[in-house]
């Protein structure tokens, strides 16, 4: 499989990215380059095998249902490049 | 370089211990060395030497009341992977741009209860993804390493080249560093520095900047295995705050070193003997084999069948978990915001100027192979491959194989700026080819060096363990070295 100019802009759009046609020419040969390396992985006879999911088995650790943690508004948005009131400043959304 | 700076970090303890030098002495002394080096070595992004004097005045205060921890004073440097509170952590990226975090990860955390120094954050590859330190926003490491009669600049092998230039160069006793497909092993390797990544779980992960989740572990780097056995000691935790960190006592590695390797087994993988590596790579090896059949070690030919696909399968797998994990840098919260007429163009102006090159690559990979249509084929596919790679290794442990001896890197450091891995991604790729199956695994490896090449540039080999056991890799780790002895760099900076 591989990639044309319009996918890499699908794509870029996807990963929000924003891309120049320049951008979308190099990214194009080099994603290709990758996908064609990767590609041998088809040859693998994976029938009847599970998918990883946990390289380490465990059973998943839960914790007691309760607050352990809170009331750090101030550390929260400490390094926010826009903030107010402890709240995150953005772009208008709603109109 | 000062006498101070020679000392490893068993020597330093002795000596504090002993009151021969104190903690501040001995971090004026990094300082000093640092402030004169990094010019040349760009091994540090951030020098932190209030924090560095305060922390080691601490030490000596500690040390005065009897209550020395095991690192005490012990000047250490610190990936700018690694969250430290209050302190530049930028994972060396220009999105990331003047963070500094509010909380301490636990692995500094560890560190730093147990006495050790910060001087600075260490320069990587930006969040991780590289294996030569180019893509640092804050421009390549020099490796301390240069060939013989050259006084050409060579890549200190990545994604942790900061870590392992400031431990050859002695700009720090001790660094920690992170591996996510060969992070540690490749740069120890290519500096004649001993690194090592613990099994997946052992240290935890809390408060590391994610590149790729199931494959990142932290470990340290250091000038010998017995400093790396006692770093890990310090480093390693079971933490209730990272859900895969396992509930496992960690054991005391440092005892592990100059046990007897007699009557171990230790399998020598033919797939690791690739096409067109050099032939130094490969009397390397036969060297190794020899040292370890010497302290009484039994040499089994074994089969990994699975090897070739572990890389394939990587940049499949680590792009998909990082494009996720990097969905977080949307300027909104932290870091670098490029204003936008609206907020998606707010999101993508944003990140089209805070992520390197290599990094959107692998972000526009993981988008793609993640993507509908296309998950089965390629996300699901290599999950599997995953479970073959890690079966082929679960085979030969249970033929009774105690640990795999395999080279570390296909060759020596090359040049920075190298032409021919600039022209092709996959070319600088395959400098992870005998490092990445370990992480594919979650197994344990350690890099140890070995020699030195023609052109007398450092090589290391490579031993991979069983599931939680270090110990042994620190066993045989320091037969190896004991053969070969230690290598340091001249210096030229």
């Amino acid at each position: 499989m591989s990639v044309d100019s319009a996918t890499v802009r699908r794509v870029a759009k996807l990963a929000r990215i924003a891309v120049s046609d320049e951008d979308v020419t190099a990214m194009e040969g080099e994603l290709n380059a990758i996908l064609g390396f990767v590609e041998q992985l088809s040859e693998v006879d994976v029938s009847g095998v599970e998918p990883m999911t946990s390289v380490i088995p465990m059973a998943m650790k839960k914790r007691e249902d309760r607050v352990t943690d809170g009331e750090k508004a101030d550390d929260v948005v400490a390094n926010a490049p826009a903030s107010e009131d402890h709240f995150f400043m953005v772009p208008k959304v709603v109109e | 370089m000062s006498d101070l700076t020679a000392l490893t970090i068993a020597e330093a303890r002795e000596k504090l211990a002993a009151r021969q030098t104190s903690a501040s002495e001995l971090t004026e002394a990094y300082l000093t060395a640092i402030e004169a080096a990094n010019p040349q070595i760009n091994a540090y992004v951030k020098v932190t030497p209030d924090k560095a004097r305060s922390m080691a005045k601490a030490s000596d205060e500690r040390i005065a009341r009897g209550e020395a921890g095991p690192l005490e004073g012990i000047p250490l440097g610190i990936k700018d992977l690694f969250a430290t509170e209050g302190v530049h952590t930028q994972a060396a990226s220009h999105i990331l741009d003047g963070f500094e975090p509010r909380y301490e990860s636990t692995v500094t955390a560890n560190l730093f209860a147990d006495g050790a120094v910060m001087l600075g954050k260490l320069n990587m590859d930006e969040f991780a993804m590289g294996s030569s330190n180019e893509t640092s926003y804050y421009g390549p490491v020099k490796n301390p390493w240069r060939k013989r009669g050259s006084n050409m600049d060579l890549v200190p092998g990545g994604s942790s080249g900061g870590s392992a230039a400031s431990v050859a160069a002695h700009l720090c006793a001790g660094a920690t560093a992170t591996d996510t497909g060969g992070s540690i092993r490749q740069p120890a390797a290519l500096t004649g520095t001993v690194g090592i990544k613990p099994t997946y779980g052992r240290c935890s992960r809390w408060g590391i900047v994610a590149f790729a989740s199931s494959l990142d572990q932290a470990g340290p780097i250091a000038r010998d295995v017995r400093d790396a056995a006692i770093l890990l000691k310090s480093m390693a935790s079971v933490d209730p705050k990272d859900t895969t960190s396992v509930d496992r006592e960690v054991p005391d590695y440092e005892a592990a070193i100059g046990r007897s390797v007699k009557g171990l087994r230790i399998g020598v993988p033919k797939e690791y003997r690739m096409d067109g590596m050099p032939g130094e790579i490969e009397t390397l090896w036969q060297q190794g084999i020899e040292w370890l059949k010497e302290a009484g070690a039994e040499i089994v030919d074994v089969s990994l069948p699975h090897t070739k696909y572990a890389l394939p399968a990587y940049y499949i797998v680590a792009p998909a978990e990082a494009s996720s994990n990097l969905a977080r840098y949307d300027g909104v919260r932290y870091g670098l915001r490029v204003p936008g007429r609206d907020i998606a163009d707010m999101y993508e102006k944003t990140r089209a100027a805070g992520f390197g090159r290599e990094v959107k690559r692998r972000i526009m990979i993981g988008t793609y192979v993640l993507s509908a249509g296309y998950y089965d084929a390629y996300y699901l596919q290599a999950q599997k491959v995953r479970t073959l790679i890690k079966r082929d290794f679960e085979t030969v442990y249970a033929d009774g194989i105690d640990a795999l001896l395999t080279p570390a890197t296909p060759s020596a450091a090359f040049g920075i700026g190298d032409q021919d891995m600039a022209a092709d991604p996959v070319k600088m790729y395959l400098n992870d080819v005998f490092t990445v199956t370990v992480n594919m695994a979650g197994l344990p490896g350690i890099a140890v060096p070995a020699g030195l090449d023609a052109g007398g540039l450092p090589l290391g080999l490579q031993l991979i363990g069983r599931p939680f056991d270090e110990e042994t890799l620190f066993a045989l780790g320091s037969v190896i070295e004991k053969a070969a002895g230690r290598f340091t760099p001249q210096k030229w900076w």
